[in-house]
């Protein structure tokens, strides 16, 4: 693995792999120092066109954990306005020596157009790019169901496992979200079922080969008993540009979590979001502070996932064969 | 007296004969051409199984000046089409300032007359300033030197129905067509790429067919009921097809044309995000290339026109969104041709000239190009080498850009030969400038 660009481009073992690299990980976040001399000397670049505080903080977490150098580049440049262009950032960034660059833009592919280029020798880590893919959350989702609903229900650690047999639903704007579409991939990678739930307005066109199951009607899914339901944000934004829903009112109506349709999920359920959520809108809040919601631990779980995909890029292939942790 | 000989070559690749050329036109053919060639000392141009079509006319070009010569120029575009097998190309309006008066079409008409190369026709714009409101001053660049008989927002499209109606209307008095780029703006704000699995997939906001067909169906039917000239630019899908098929069985004097890129490449091409592949129209699905194909090849789609689109490199090293669209096309166009319609027996060479040279030259209402091969006419030829197979280099090119979405491939066919008005500008491949013979 020489970068980590799309969740579909990992294999089942490969993901496996990572999950349980995570799970070392986290382990050695419950000690009173946190700090693993892994990747002392190597230089981690947050490369941010877009503002996200929460991955951005995320990653650093994860690369100082490791004794990474960190160096966060924040250029707001947005893709129409060419106000910093990649490849004058990512020259600049070489000329630092970075070892990963983690880039998170606002336009589909600029991840990949990085990688390809040659305008940086380091391994490239998608933090999220445009309408396309985010990775690392599918990554930290799948961490976060594997600990609920695997390890628990065989009552032992899950390490080498997949999430064969579990049924996922993810709801909400499908259209535009890159953590649904990492997520399709990642998730049949590793044996689960997905079904996405959302108004036909806001699934793309062209969503038939996906490995998934698309519904328009929430409560029917909901009454077919998943194991995890995931809530997509709803950018409010999109009201304005496209009128792709009626109103607030209606969506919350249709496709809302509410205290009244968590009740109708069977007992070990849980509940996802990736955040940041609009609580009223697309989850209540009685649904979001549920004890099912495991919504404060999907953070927690990110650091150790970001730990593991940085480790496994920069440090794997320096490791001894036959290591496994 | 300047006279070229010739020799073996073959009509639009029928049986081998001599071609002789004198003072700008075919003064004789077969046996007699050698025995007239000794008298007037002739060069002699050994042509043994190349190809002999009459001089290719584009009629969709940018050639990007005024305003962007850090990306092309009326003597660079003109150099790369005469290499492509060009003696007349259209240059589309959307300059800066846009083609919209009778000075700047005449100011790029003398551009092309000092570069040499081609017959330039300026394309005039159909609105002023390509805005889609007032109509532009089509009678006067009809009736300048330029002689404009294409007007075209192209890069936009005329979406407004009361003004495409009266721009239609009005192009009659000067017997003139109006191109349409045929984009409903609605459906496509913010599109990236044609919308369909790939789009879905790679996150990027899509382009609908629907949004072509839609302009198409519409004006169609308002050049039925105004009884004008339509011609449909760069159509690329399946549906659009059917439209134009249609409306020409109703009688609507509607011409459609296809470039080499929507005949050859399709959206799964996208996938790495290489913005050479960024294009508009987009690239469609493989269903819509082969709909295009079938259009060019039973008569539906009149044309191939290039819509040859160079930008400078800095507007395509970038991430795709933020990547202009267009292709370069000018210099593998006839190869795309060969390979997409000649190489799968889908067309003769007949046809081809039929679609990059008479086609063309009747829409555009271009008098000396696109003409016969017979004695008397004026000589614009091309000679193609069809046997020879080349890797294209976009360094290499003429052009001054250099994206190209062809680069690397082996495409079939070369051109070898170009004369413009009796005079060679490409010998061997090579240019030949205008001063030289
Ligand atoms: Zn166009």
């Amino acid at each position: 693995m020489k970068h980590l660009l799309s969740a579909g481009d990992l294999s089942r073992d490969e993901a496996v792999l990572i999950l349980d690299t995570a799970a070392a990980m986290a382990a050695t976040q419950e000690r009173a120092i946190k700090k693993l001399p892994t990747l002392r000397g190597r230089t981690v670049v947050n490369l941010f066109f877009e503002d996200s505080t929460r991955t951005r903080i995320s990653f650093e977490t994860a690369a100082k954990r490791l004794s990474a150098d960190v160096i966060n580049f924040s250029a707001r440049g947005s893709s129409v306005s060419k106000g910093e262009s990649l490849k004058d950032t990512a020259l600049t960034l070489q000329a630092m020596g970075a070892d990963a660059v983690v880039i998170r833009h606002s336009a589909s592919g600029a991840p990949h157009v990085l990688a390809r280029s040659g305008w940086t020798r380091g391994a490239v880590l998608n933090a999220g790019d445009g309408t396309h893919q985010h990775p690392t959350q599918a990554l930290l989702d799948a961490f976060t169901l594997r600990r609920h609903l695997v390890g628990r229900r065989h009552g032992t650690d899950a390490a080498g496992q997949d999430l064969a047999g579990l049924h996922v639903v993810i709801v909400g704007d499908v259209l535009h979200s890159r953590v649904a579409r990492s997520n399709v991939e990642l998730l049949h990678t590793l044996g689960a079922r997905v079904t996405l739930v959302a108004p036909p307005t806001l699934v793309p066109v062209g969503v038939e080969p996906w490995t998934c199951e698309v519904a328009y009607g929430l409560d029917d899914v909901l009454a077919t008993g998943p194991d995890a339901v995931m809530m997509l944000r709803i950018q409010r934004e999109r009201m304005a540009d496209g009128g792709f829903f009626p109103s607030p009112r209606e969506y919350t109506r249709s496709y809302g979590l509410d205290a009244r349709r968590l009740a109708r999920l069977p007992e070990h359920t849980i509940v996802l979001h990736p955040g940041p959520m609009n609580r009223g809108l697309e989850i209540s809040a009685d649904a979001a502070d549920s004890p099912r919601a495991v919504i404060v631990e999907q953070v927690g779980n990110g650091v150790a996932v970001r730990m593991a995909a940085l480790y496994l890029l920069l440090a794997g292939a320096d490791r001894p064969t036959g290591e496994t942790e | 007296m300047t006279a070229y000989l010739l020799t073996g070559a073959r009509p639009l690749g029928e049986e081998s004969t001599d071609v002789l050329v004198v003072d700008g036109q075919i003064a004789a053919l077969g046996a007699t051409a050698a025995d007239t060639a000794v008298d007037t000392a002739a060069e002699r141009v050994d042509a043994t199984g190349l190809v002999l079509l009459p001089g290719l006319v584009d009629l969709h070009t940018h050639l990007r000046e005024p305003g962007r010569e850090d990306a092309e120029t009326v003597a660079s575009g003109s150099r790369a089409a005469a290499l492509g097998g060009y003696t007349c190309v259209h240059a589309m309006a959307n300059t800066s300032p846009v083609a919209d008066t009778a000075g700047v079409v005449e100011q790029v008409w003398q551009l092309g007359r000092d570069a040499g190369y081609v017959d330039v026709r300026p394309v005039g714009a159909v609105t002023v300033g390509l805005a889609g409101e007032r109509l532009a001053e089509l009678g006067a660049m009809a009736q300048s030197h330029a002689a404009v008989r294409v007007f075209s927002d192209d890069g936009r499209c005329v979406a407004d129905p009361v003004v495409m109606r009266r721009a239609l209307e009005y192009a009659k008095a000067f017997d003139a067509v109006i191109a349409q780029h045929a984009q409903e703006p609605r459906l496509t704000a913010h599109a990236q790429m044609h919308e369909g699995v790939v789009s879905a997939e790679l996150g990027l906001a899509g382009w609908p067919a629907v949004a072509e067909e839609a302009i198409v169906a519409r004006d169609v039917l308002l050049a039925e009921h105004v009884g004008s000239r339509l011609h449909v630019l760069h159509l690329s899908t399946a549906g659009s097809v059917e439209i134009v098929r249609w409306a020409k069985t109703r009688g609507i004097d509607v011409t459609a044309e296809a470039t080499p890129h929507h005949l050859y490449l399709t959206d799964e091409l996208v996938r790495g995000y290489d913005p050479r592949f960024k294009v508009n129209p987009p690239l469609r699905t493989a269903v819509d290339v082969e709909a295009v194909r079938a259009g060019l090849a039973d008569g539906t789609i009149d044309i191939v026109g290039t819509d040859h689109a160079p930008h400078p490199r800095e507007d395509k090293d970038c991430e795709w969104a933020a990547a202009a669209f267009g292709m370069t096309g000018l210099e593998t166009a006839l190869s795309v041709v060969q390979a997409a319609m000649v190489d799968t027996g889908r067309m003769t060479w007949a046809d081809v000239a039929r679609v990059m040279s008479v086609g063309p030259a009747r829409i555009g209402r271009v008098a000396d190009q696109g003409r016969p091969l017979a004695v008397g006419e004026p000589a614009n030829l091309t000679l193609v080498d069809p046997a020879a197979r080349r890797t294209v280099l976009p360094g290499e090119q003429a052009t001054a850009s250099v994206n190209t979405p062809f680069a690397g491939m082996e495409l079939p066919g070369r051109v070898v030969a170009t004369f413009l008005h009796g005079r060679p500008t490409v010998l061997d491949g090579r240019l030949v400038r205008p001063g030289d013979r």
